[in-house]
């Protein structure tokens, strides 16, 4: 299993042995050395819970999609979960109905054992277009949040210093974000996101528009990061690699209603790499598994193209 | 360069032509006044303080207005924008009064507030007020959806909402109805002016008429061109080149 068993993360003061083999997160009370594979997170509440979560919208004339049906998933504090399906299954707005900006047809989302009712700082989420604020300047759109949460200006000038080194932009304060390159304006996103410091992390494809360095790159960056600030993180992709590649579990959902239709835990030693043998395998077999909804997904556009 | 050589060419031609036609004597120069007789007229203004008096009174008269109407405009604007309901039934009625020159509101601003600054700030409000809510009203529809819920999903709402974040999100969309209200709400102003006769540009021009005195009325038109050009110039067009480098648009 273990490929290369001292290659842990750079990071001195990980207390929760957070990047060796296995990934333990959570519980810092754990042998440092010798981990077990899964995380070890038993008898937790959840961090974040969907309880049987439908959406359906009403279409213009035929009636009603049902974009979501009875959705049921639990992740745990520090967990980092992705989520693959095909385009159009609804992972997207499952981060939306996480992040409160829209409303569930019936269901409950629960953080941490409370249901949720509208946006909260708690959890926040990464667009897919990352909607940073042209107007304000790198350093600004990172302490916008703080700003909103009233803290205090030392304190967000501290943190705005603090997290745009983790993400390696201290230099960029003073731009505007149109003058950055698409890695760099996700790091901000990134860097916007953690500021708030939320408990989870709602990431919406964010690395899908980026060139396979720099999301190779990020994808380093994202779990260390992770590892260092111990959040959790729910990341949607249609990307099956990328999902092993980041995640403690692999969430596929069905196409049109999206359902959950299978979980794979992924137990890979961390830190991983998208082009190693063992993630292309697990990858592989969720493929399989994903290949059935794609091909779903694909006779229902087609069929839309005929009647056109 | 070449533009600024050029602009010079043309007015020295247009006021050449101008101080020759006079010089011929074909009109009586009560009705077609020379060039050197509206510059003894601007400089008498300045002299006497009248001028400056009456650019003081029309710009103070005029920022107050348009201030106002930016406030209720944007305010309506978003309103409309953002319910259905109000855009079905306030929207239609708001584009169609545009179609009233503002000047028609005089009868019953008078009526209202009499002979008074009020009634004059009314015109004025209702000159640039549809131009800037039909403006913001455009904005908030196509402004990306995505600056609004970045904002509530990172902690803003109610006032802090519109102001930290609709507000700059839809300044590229109402910059241009901004501009546009502020010259209709100029061209209410100078024409209440006139009527009104209380102080201010427009009443500085109909002393002229009222003394058949040709040279200040050329000289108040002109002066009336150039505070809008100047404005327009220093104001709007830096606001949009602000935006287009902060935003990374290309101009237009």
């Amino acid at each position: 299993m273990s490929t290369n068993p001292q290659n842990a993360y750079p990071i001195p003061s990980d207390h929760r042995g957070v990047g060796r083999a296995g990934g333990l997160r959570g519980k810092p009370a754990a042998s440092v050395t010798v981990l077990p594979l899964r995380p070890e997170v038993a008898n937790v509440v959840p961090k974040v819970s969907l309880d049987g979560i439908s959406l359906s919208y009403k279409t213009n004339s035929k009636g009603h999609l049902v974009a979501l049906d009875n959705i049921s998933l639990q992740v745990k504090p520090g967990e980092f979960v992705c989520v693959v399906g095909p385009s159009g299954c609804g992972k997207s707005t499952l981060l939306h109905l996480i992040a409160g900006l829209h409303q569930q047809s019936s269901g409950q989302v629960f953080v941490d054992g409370k249901p949720v009712s509208g946006p909260g700082t708690d959890r926040i989420l990464i667009f897919q277009e990352l909607g940073l604020f042209p107007w304000l300047k790198v350093g600004e759109n990172v302490e916008f949040g703080m700003k909103m949460k009233n803290v205090s200006k030392a304190e967000r000038e501290e943190k705005v210093q603090y997290y745009l080194r983790l993400v390696h932009l201290s230099k960029f304060r003073d731009s505007y974000t149109h003058q950055l390159s698409g890695g760099m304006r996700q790091r901000v996103a990134l860097a916007r996101a953690l500021a708030t410091e939320p408990d989870v992390l709602l990431m919406d494809e964010p690395f899908a528009a980026l060139d396979a360095q720099t999301r190779d790159l990020l994808h380093d960056e994202l779990e260390r990061i992770w590892a260092e600030t111990g959040r959790t993180i729910i990341f949607v992709t249609h990307n099956v690699r990328e999902a092993v590649r980041l995640g403690d579990r692999v969430v596929l959902m069905t196409f049109r209603p999206g359902r959950v239709k299978q979980e794979f835990p992924i137990a890979l030693p961390r830190p991983r790499h998208i082009e190693e043998t063992d993630v292309a395998r697990t990858a592989r077999e969720i493929l399989d598994c994903l290949r059935e909804e794609i091909n779903k997904s694909l006779e229902v556009e087609y069929a839309d193209e005929k009647v056109k | 360069m070449k533009k600024l050589s050029r602009q010079i060419l043309f007015y020295s031609a247009l006021i050449g032509i101008w101080a020759l036609l006079a010089k011929l004597h074909i009109w009586p120069p009560y009705l077609f006044p020379p060039p050197w007789g509206v510059a003894e007229a601007l400089w008498a203004g300045f002299q006497d303080h009248s001028f400056w008096i009456g650019i003081g009174v029309t710009m103070k008269r005029m920022l107050v207005g348009y201030s106002l109407s930016v406030v209720l405009g944007m305010i309506l604007g978003l309103a409309v924008g953002s319910y259905k309901f109000l855009e079905d039934t306030l929207g239609g009625l708001l584009v169609s009064l545009q179609s009233l020159p503002s000047i028609c509101w005089i009868p019953l601003a008078v009526l209202w507030f009499g002979l008074t600054e009020k009634a004059i700030l009314f015109v004025v409000l209702m000159g640039s007020l549809l131009s800037v809510t039909i403006a913001m009203e455009d904005g908030r529809k196509q402004m990306p959806k995505i600056y609004g819920m970045a904002g509530r999903n990172l902690g803003a709402k109610g006032f802090r909402l519109f102001w930290s974040v609709l507000l700059p999100a839809s300044l590229p969309f109402i910059v241009s109805g901004l501009k546009q209200g502020f010259a209709f709400g100029w061209r209410s102003l100078i024409q209440a002016e006139m009527i009104f006769l209380s102080l201010g540009l427009g009443q500085l021009l109909m002393m002229g008429r009222d003394l058949n005195d040709m040279n200040q009325v050329i000289a108040v038109m002109i002066l009336i061109i150039i505070l809008g050009f100047i404005i327009d110039g220093l104001v709007f067009r830096t606001m949009e080149r602000k935006l287009q480098e902060r935003w990374g648009l290309v101009p237009a």
